[in-house]
This record gives C-alpha cells, sequence and structure tokens, in this order.
C-alpha cells in the first residue's frame, strides 16, 4: 500500500535527519561549557555535563536521545535553565505557525487567481502586468522587502505596528513580506499550467458542448491546472519556513525560528538539535500530506501503485 | 493526345520540369540557430543577459575603480550619503560602499557559480549513473534503486536547516558556504538527468544504437549528452540565483562569509537600522543590487527555457 | 431534402510565427438534412479547419475568418454572439473529435462529461440525467454502462473513449454530427466497429453527419456524397458514385489510385501522388494541384479553376473540364478499361 510505504520513508527520513544532525552537532570539538569552564569549579561543570548526558559515551548519548525523542521529548536547553527545548518550541509555535499558515494562505489564494487571470489575459495587458509583478516579487528578497515595507507601512504612515508581536495587526506587515515570493512563484506557476491545460483537446471538446466560458474555465481549466501546483505546495512550505528565520528575525517575533537562530548564536546544541528535528518534520509531514491529496485530486495516480 | 482546339497555348500540357526547381524548401534552422534566434527576439531575456555582463563587468573591475578598498574604515568619513568621492556612500565604519557592494558581487557570483556548478558535476554522475543503469539487469537496477532512495531522503530535508548546520559546525568562509550548498544540492540535478536519461534511453534512436553494439561511451556523448544540454542549462540559470540567494540568506542571518568581507546579505543585514535613521543608501545599493542580479538570471532562464522548449513555437 | 447546412466562400487564415497562413481559401458546400457528407484531404488540406470554423472552435487569438458564409437551418451562424453560438453547440451541432485519448477530461467521470451537456442543453430533471446518461452509454455500445459512468477516461480503451465521445455528441438529439477524423487515432478492428456504430445511429436518430477523413475507406462506408479538398479548397464533389466510378479532378484520381482495391491483381500497383501540397503561406495563384499534376497545362499556373458542373450534384475545379482542354479523361478512363 503506498501509503503505508511513504509513512515509512517518512520515519526513515526523520531517523536520518536525527542522526546526521546529531552527528554534526557532536562533531564540534569543545563543549558547550568551554566559555563558562574559567569561571565555574570543575564540579559544577561535572554536574552540569551529567545532567545533559555530556558525560556518557557518544553512542549511549545518541540512543539516550532517540529513546527521548520517541517519546516527545526534546531535553533540556543550556542557556535557559528553566525552560527545555519542548517549551521553547510550545512558546515560539502559535506565532510561527500564524505567520506561516497565513503567509500560505495569502500565497495560495492570490497567486492562483493571479495566475489564472494572466493566463486567461494570455499575451494581454493584465498578463503583463501580473507577470512583471510576479518577477520582481521573485527578485526581490524578503529581507530586503521587508524593511522597505517597514519604512513606509509603519514608520512613515504609520498603518501598522512596526515591529513585535500581539494583535493581528502586528501579523500584516510579516506576512506579507513572508507571503510575497510564494504569492509570485504560484502566480507565475499557476499561469504556465493553465495556460497548458486550456490548450488541451478536452478543453475543445467542452467548447463544442457549448458549456459557458467561466464554466469551462472553472471546470476543466483550473481544476486540471491545480494538479501541478499541489505538488508544489511542499517546496512552498519549505521555502516559507526557513523565509521565518529571517522575517522573526527582521520583526522581533518571537517564535520558533527566531529561537532556532538565536540557539545558533548561543550554541545551545540541544536546542539547535531539538528545532532543526520539528522543523524538518513539520516539513516532511507537509511534503506527506500534499503527495496524499495530489493522488487524491488525480485519478489517474493511484495509491496502491508508486507512479512516480 | 487530342487536342480539340489547339489556337489557346494556355491549354497546351505545362513543361512539368519548372516545378522541380521551384520544389518547397522552407529553411530550416539548426535547433542552436533557433535557439540564439528566439532568445535575441525575446527582448527581456537580452536585457537579462545584457544586465548579467554589465553585473559582471563591474563584480571584476568595479572594486578597483575607487582608491578605497572594501575593508578601509575611517572614523571621520562614517554615514556619509553618495557623493563625487564615495559613489553610493559609506557605511557606519567608514567604509566605501561602493568598494563594498561591488565586491559583495564578487562573492555572491563566485557563490553562485562554485555551488551551480558542483551541483552540476555531481548530479551529472549521480543522475547519470542511476538513470543509465536502471534497467540493465539486476545489478544495475539495485545501483539505481539505491541512488534514487539517497536522493529521495535528500530530497526530503529541508535544504537550508542542512546548511545551517553544517555552517554552524565548520569554519566560516566563502569556501564553506559553497560547500554546504551543494552537500543539498546536487539532489535536484541529479533528479532532473536521471529523469532525462530514462526518457532519452526510450527513444527509437537510442535503443537502435543499443541494439547495433554502439559502444557505451558514444551513446553517451553522441545521443544521451547533446539531448540533455538545453535543460541543463536552463536549470544551471535557476540555481545560480538560488545559491546567490541562500548566500544573502544566510550571511543576512549572520552564517554567511564573516567580516571584514562584505557580501549583500551582510551589508544589508548591516544596514537593518537605517529604516528608522534614514541613511537609505546602505539598505538601497545592496538591496536593489542583489534583487537586479535575480532579477536578470530569472528573466534570462525563462526566456532561455522558453526557446529551447520546442512546444513553445508561439 | 432541405438544405441544413451551407458553407459558401469560407475563407479562414491562421497567424503564426512565419506569417499568415491561408488555411482555407474559399470553400463551399452544402449537407442535406438526413444525409452524411464526407470531406476527403490528405492532413493539412484545411478539413479540420472548415469544420472548427462552423462550429466556432477556432482558437481566437490565432485565427481569423477572413470571409464567407455558414448557414445552419437556413440561419446564418458564423460570427454569432457568443451566448447563442453556445446554445447551438452541443445541442444542435454535437461534434466528435480527433484524438479521443487526449479529448475526454482526465480528473471528471465520463458520466459526469456527458451529463453535463444535457444539464446545459436540456430541461431533464437532475436525478433523470443520469438515467439518460447511461441509456446513451448503453446506445453506443459500451458493455455494462451503470459502471462507465463512474470511471475516468484513463480506465477506458482508446475505442471506449470515442464511443463515449460519441454518446456526449449525441446527447441532445443533434440535427448535425461532426465527426472529425473519428476513427484515426483507433485500431482497424475498432475503426469498423465505430463506423458501423455512427451509421446505426445516423439512420436511428434520423441525424446528418459531416465526417471528416483522409481515408476513402471511411468515405465508401458511410457517406452519400463526398467533397475532396486540398490545399483550402474543394477541388470535387458529387455522390460517393460519381466521386469513386466518375471522377473529374486529378487530385480525385490520384487519391483512388493511391488506395489498395480488394481482389486487385499484382499488376495494379499501388500509385502515389507525387510531391506534396503547396505551401499555404503563399498559396498558388492557380490551381494548388497543378505542380503534382501530371496534366497540367499553361492556364493551371495562371488561374484558379472554376466550378464546373457536370450534372446536378457533381462539381470539379479543373481546367480539364474545359471544352478548350485536351480530352485526358476519355484516355485514362479508356486505358483503365483495357
Amino acid at each position: 500500500m503506498y501509503i503505508i510505504k511513504r509513512f515509512f520513508t517518512m520515519l526513515v527520513t526523520i531517523w536520518v535527519i536525527t542522526t546526521l544532525t546529531f552527528i554534526i552537532m557532536h562533531s564540534i570539538p569543545g563543549d558547550p561549557f568551554a566559555s563558562d569552564a574559567d569561571v565555574l569549579p570543575e564540579e559544577v561543570l561535572e554536574n552540569m555535563r551529567a545532567k545533559y548526558n555530556l558525560d556518557e559515551p557518544l553512542p549511549v548519548q545518541y540512543l539516550l536521545y532517540l529513546k527521548n525523542l520517541v517519546m516527545l521529548d526534546l531535553g533540556p536547553s543550556i542557556q535557559s535553565e528553566t525552560r527545555d527545548v519542548n517549551t521553547l518550541i510550545a512558546d515560539g509555535f502559535p506565532a510561527s505557525a500564524l505567520l506561516g499558515i497565513q503567509s500560505l494562505v495569502i500565497a495560495l489564494i492570490f497567486g492562483l487567481i493571479l495566475g489564472i487571470v494572466a493566463a486567461l489575459n494570455h499575451n494581454g495587458i493584465i498578463d503583463y502586468l501580473s507577470m512583471a509583478f510576479a518577477i520582481i516579487g521573485i527578485s526581490i528578497p524578503s529581507f530586503i522587502l521587508a524593511p522597505l515595507l517597514i519604512k513606509y507601512f509603519a514608520v512613515d504612515w504609520g498603518l501598522f505596528p512596526v515591529a513585535s508581536w500581539g494583535t493581528w495587526l502586528h501579523t500584516v506587515l510579516p506576512s506579507l513580506a513572508l507571503a510575497t515570493a510564494p504569492l509570485a512563484i504560484v502566480a507565475r506557476f499557476m499561469r504556465s499550467s493553465m495556460l497548458e491545460v486550456m490548450n488541451q483537446n478536452y478543453i475543445k471538446t467542452a467548447d463544442a458542448k457549448g458549456l459557458s466560458t467561466t464554466g469551462i474555465v472553472i471546470k476543466h481549466g483550473v481544476r486540471n491546472a491545480l494538479i501541478p501546483v499541489i505538488s508544489f505546495i511542499g517546496p512552498l512550505a519549505a521555502f516559507l519556513l526557513t523565509g521565518t528565520f529571517v522575517i522573526e528575525k527582521i520583526f522581533a517575533i518571537p517564535g520558533i525560528g527566531k529561537y532556532f537562530v538565536d540557539s545558533i548564536f548561543n550554541r545551545d546544541f540541544p536546542v539547535i538539535l531539538g528545532t532543526t528535528i520539528f522543523f524538518s518534520t513539520i516539513l516532511i509531514i507537509t511534503l506527506f500530506l500534499v503527495d496524499i491529496s495530489y493522488r487524491i485530486v488525480d485519478p489517474r495516480i493511484k495509491l496502491t501503485s508508486k507512479g512516480d | 493526345m487530342i487536342e480539340r482546339s489547339n489556337d489557346n497555348v494556355l491549354f497546351r500540357p505545362i513543361d512539368r520540369s519548372r516545378f522541380n526547381q521551384e520544389e518547397l524548401v522552407r529553411p530550416s534552422l539548426s535547433q542552436w540557430k533557433e535557439t540564439v534566434l528566439k532568445i535575441v527576439k525575446n527582448k527581456l531575456a537580452v536585457l537579462g543577459l545584457i544586465l548579467l555582463v554589465v553585473i559582471t563587468f563591474f563584480a571584476i573591475f568595479g572594486p578597483h575603480m575607487v582608491s578605497y578598498s572594501y575593508s578601509d574604515q575611517s572614523l571621520t568619513t562614517r554615514n556619509l550619503p553618495p557623493s563625487s568621492d564615495h559613489w553610493f556612500g559609506t557605511d557606519a565604519l567608514g567604509r566605501d560602499m561602493w568598494a563594498r557592494t561591488w565586491y559583495g558581487a564578487r562573492i555572491s557570483l563566485t557563490i553562485g557559480v562554485a555551488a551551480a556548478v558542483i551541483d552540476l558535476i555531481l548530479g551529472l554522475l549521480v543522475g547519470g549513473i542511476s538513470g543509465y543503469m536502471a534497467g540493465r539487469g539486476k545489478i544495475g537496477d539495485r545501483v539505481d534503486s539505491i541512488l534514487m532512495r539517497i536522493v529521495e531522503i535528500l530530497y526530503g530535508i529541508p535544504y537550508l536547516l542542512v546548511v545551517i548546520l553544517l555552517l554552524v559546525v565548520m569554519e566560516p568562509g566563502l569556501w564553506t558556504i559553497i560547500l554546504a550548498l551543494s552537500i543539498t544540492g546536487w539532489v535536484g540535478m541529479a533528479r532532473i538527468v536521471r529523469g532525462q536519461i530514462l526518457q532519452l534511453k526510450e527513444q527509437e534512436y537510442v535503443s537502435a544504437a543499443q541494439k547495433l553494439g554502439t559502444p557505451h561511451r558514444k551513446i553517451i556523448w553522441r545521443h544521451l549528452f547533446p539531448n540533455m544540454i538545453g535543460i541543463i542549462i536552463v536549470n544551471l540559470t535557476f540555481t545560480i540565483p538560488q545559491a546567490i540567494f541562500a548566500e544573502s540568506f544566510l550571511s543576512f542571518i549572520g552564517l554567511g562569509v564573516q567580516a571584514p568581507i562584505a557580501s549583500w546579505g551582510t551589508m544589508a543585514n548591516d544596514a537593518l537600522g537605517v529604516i528608522l535613521t534614514g541613511q537609505w543608501w546602505r539598505l538601497f545599493f545592496p538591496g536593489f543590487l542583489i534583487s537586479l542580479t535575480m532579477f536578470a538570471f530569472n528573466v534570462f532562464g525563462d526566456g532561455l527555457q522558453d526557446a529551447l522548449d520546442p512546444q513553445a513555437k508561439d | 431534402m432541405s438544405r441544413l447546412l451551407e458553407v459558401e466562400d469560407l475563407q479562414v487564415s491562421f497567424k503564426t510565427y512565419g506569417g499568415e497562413v491561408k488555411a482555407v481559401r474559399g470553400v463551399d458546400f452544402y449537407l442535406n438534412q438526413g444525409e452524411v457528407l464526407a470531406v476527403v484531404g490528405e492532413s493539412g488540406c484545411g478539413k479540420s479547419v472548415t469544420a472548427q470554423s462552423i462550429m466556432g472552435l477556432l482558437p481566437k487569438k490565432v485565427s481569423r475568418i477572413k470571409g464567407g458564409s455558414v448557414t445552419f437551418e437556413g440561419e446564418e451562424i458564423l460570427g454569432l454572439p457568443k451566448k447563442q453560438m453556445q446554445a447551438i453547440k452541443g445541442s444542435k451541432i454535437g461534434l466528435i473529435s480527433q484524438d479521443p485519448m487526449t479529448s475526454l477530461n482526465p480528473t471528471m467521470m465520463v458520466g459526469k462529461q456527458i451529463a453535463e451537456v444535457i444539464k446545459k442543453h436540456t430541461d431533464i430533471a437532475k436525478n433523470q440525467i443520469k438515467v439518460r446518461v447511461i441509456e446513451l452509454l448503453a446506445m453506443v455500445g459500451l458493455p455494462n454502462p451503470e459502471q462507465r459512468y463512474s470511471q475516468y477516461p484513463h480506465e477506458l480503451s482508446g475505442g471506449m473513449r470515442q464511443r463515449v465521445l460519441i454518446a456526449m455528441a449525441i446527447s441532445c438529439d443533434p440535427q448535425l454530427i461532426i465527426a472529425d477524423e473519428p476513427t484515426t487515432a483507433l485500431d482497424v478492428t475498432i475503426q469498423a466497429q465505430i463506423l458501423d456504430l455512427l451509421k446505426d445511429l445516423q439512420k436511428s436518430l434520423d441525424t446528418s453527419i459531416m465526417i471528416i477523413t483522409h481515408d476513402l475507406g471511411v468515405v465508401a462506408e458511410v457517406a452519400q456524397r463526398v467533397a475532396v479538398m486540398y490545399a483550402g479548397v474543394i477541388v470535387e464533389s458529387g455522390t460517393v458514385e460519381e466521386i469513386f466510378e466518375n471522377p473529374d479532378h486529378p487530385y480525385t484520381w490520384g487519391l483512388l489510385n493511391s488506395i489498395p482495391k480488394y481482389g486487385s491483381g499484382e499488376k495494379d500497383r499501388l500509385i502515389p501522388i507525387q510531391g506534396s501540397p503547396p505551401d499555404l503561406f503563399a498559396p498558388p495563384t492557380g490551381c494548388p494541384f497543378a505542380a503534382r499534376c501530371e496534366y497540367a497545362m499553361e492556364i493551371c499556373v495562371q488561374e484558379m479553376p472554376d466550378k464546373k458542373r457536370t450534372s446536378e450534384t457533381h462539381h470539379a475545379r479543373c481546367w480539364l473540364n474545359d471544352p478548350r482542354a485536351p480530352l485526358v479523361k476519355d484516355l485514362i478512363s479508356a486505358g483503365r478499361a483495357e
């Protein structure tokens, strides 16, 4: 059965990522307490190493980590005495998820509409304008766009808060900054998919049936053009996710992306390890869901076969 | 032949040999000529190419056009707006923005091209072996399936996370970034190459060549490679900007090239505060140039893709 | 018999990369109620374009109808407003298209695709539509029509898909069915079945069919009248008997010589027509077939011949039928008789 097979590939991928991340993290010479070694007495350091299992041989540490992972425990943080990695993720996730989902929805809805309108207006002025917008949207990195949005919409015109997190108004600018590039990509993708579909013979058949233009476009055009776009949602989610690192940093949003970037500079290995695994898992599950829904939407692909 | 009325010359049988000279010969262009012609006709693609040439030119010669180096600090010339002395102004440490911007272009282009070339080589190797071995007996299929399993798993890993992890561990620097970007970047190319080879192997002329006992090397160079080069080049025009983008992204979050080396990403990061202080030039020049480079690669790549696509005949 | 469809001096051009292609250059023909007309010609002669212009299916961006008229049931339908044309398409004129493999929407159940037409053009109650569709599927000879209803195109063979398309075309009892190369993409055995089906349906529904084909075998099988098309013009038209037994145009002779005849001996070899059709970017001023015609005369390259009528139903556009021309035809039929 395809779903089961695909599910196991997913688990293997998560395991590979965990192992790779673990090896990478522990291949760094020295330990996270190196900077504290001068100020703290040796026994205290020993105690702390014991707390993080750092006194065990590496294979044991690895197995202990895997064991905890299976129980969904990502371990303690080094920087923060009180909050372990699970708490950090639980704290940061709502903001990141809201930002990510809101951006994904904006990118999909407006991207699809723009792509469809452009395709139906092929080589017309709307087409050119949409594609000009799309290509500019793809070209400007979010970390350039975000400061510009802040400068005009927040600082100069005062429409939105400059940074930080709280009300829904706080989410508008970061979501826009994050969504622009994916929106542009979706629009281009949908446009070319739509153009291809509208040239198919079955569209001519629908026309010969006397269906209205709107009926043809929606029932026969958009539906088929969407299929390749669905498979694109996976990479899109990955794109959005890494985008949150930058956006959360610029807008000072307390999300996981910000914790992740901070943990890199603090060399807080359990947090790096934990967030990496968390991010990867979310992405891999997204890819999995996209893959499954793709196969449900397209009757030509059976869920039972591999059909790659 | 019986003629009823021979007074009219118009009704005499015609000399048919004259048709043979008029035999319809529509000049058929070679694929390369046609491709070039189509790109030249696509104004946006030409613009992209010109921009790339100009940016490359300044990346090479720009830093030498001024007497300042990209790393010279000066307390007396901090945050100066563009002037005849400092064409792009100076930054918070009094460094010349012109020198830094074009030095950054150098870094970005080097990383982009180097990462893309490594991706290409690895992708061709893995994808090529995989595609060529597929369907070649038990061992062949085994090789293909092992390679593809690896590719599949790597493809499922969010590549920027891996890159970030590697950068955390390794000594920061230009080659570290290139290496980190290529470690996962080749996977996409490998998939494309394998797919192309599998498709080409289905073609009759390839199976004919195989049945005739044409040596493998010759099949690869004569039949497979020339037919893949188009899609490979198109893919390059998209992986180069991706790598440039990734570099500036990493530099922006502080994992890219380290000071005093300039990169568009680090410059943009340094300039974040200007939103409030109004030194627009510090964000504008690196930001504009990185966007322009992305734009140029994208439109050129699009034009190339359209030109190479036999279905897009307009 | 009343005129159902009359096409007069239809001209269609395409804008392409290399310039304007004059695909249809003044086509005339008619179709009577209850009649089967075959339009024959090699690929690229403009026969499909003619069919698509009748139904208003040409891509608007690249094609242009330069002139002429199409009268259907006594009403001009060329250039009819979109809404009015949509009311005719699928209900009064049904299309059976060339390629059953790609002419059905791959993501919609075939039954739904037929139901769509009925829903659009008739008042049949919603719950009755499915019944009607299943009835139609049975009518076109699909086994297990109830199951077929909810299958997707990829689950059906080419022949079955063509049957679905036929069911779609007849679903609203059209006066006219345009069948554009309905058998070209199918296996020979399936071809015969589909042709039989078309013949049967034509009789039982008392509809008219315009069948477009390059296959003279198909013509002989189903048609009553034939129009032979070459390089965007109808070069000869007549009843099947007239065209097969007494053809007046060298192109028709060529076509007839290039098909095998049952029971012919070894010495009756197939004679291909030499050369290829003219470039429609710059069509010749004279007869388009002149360059390939064994009997071409000086006048043939200078002037396009008019329609010459040899009987009530038989027309040909060839200078050889001019009284001033040599009597080539007698000579040939004499040669054949030997």
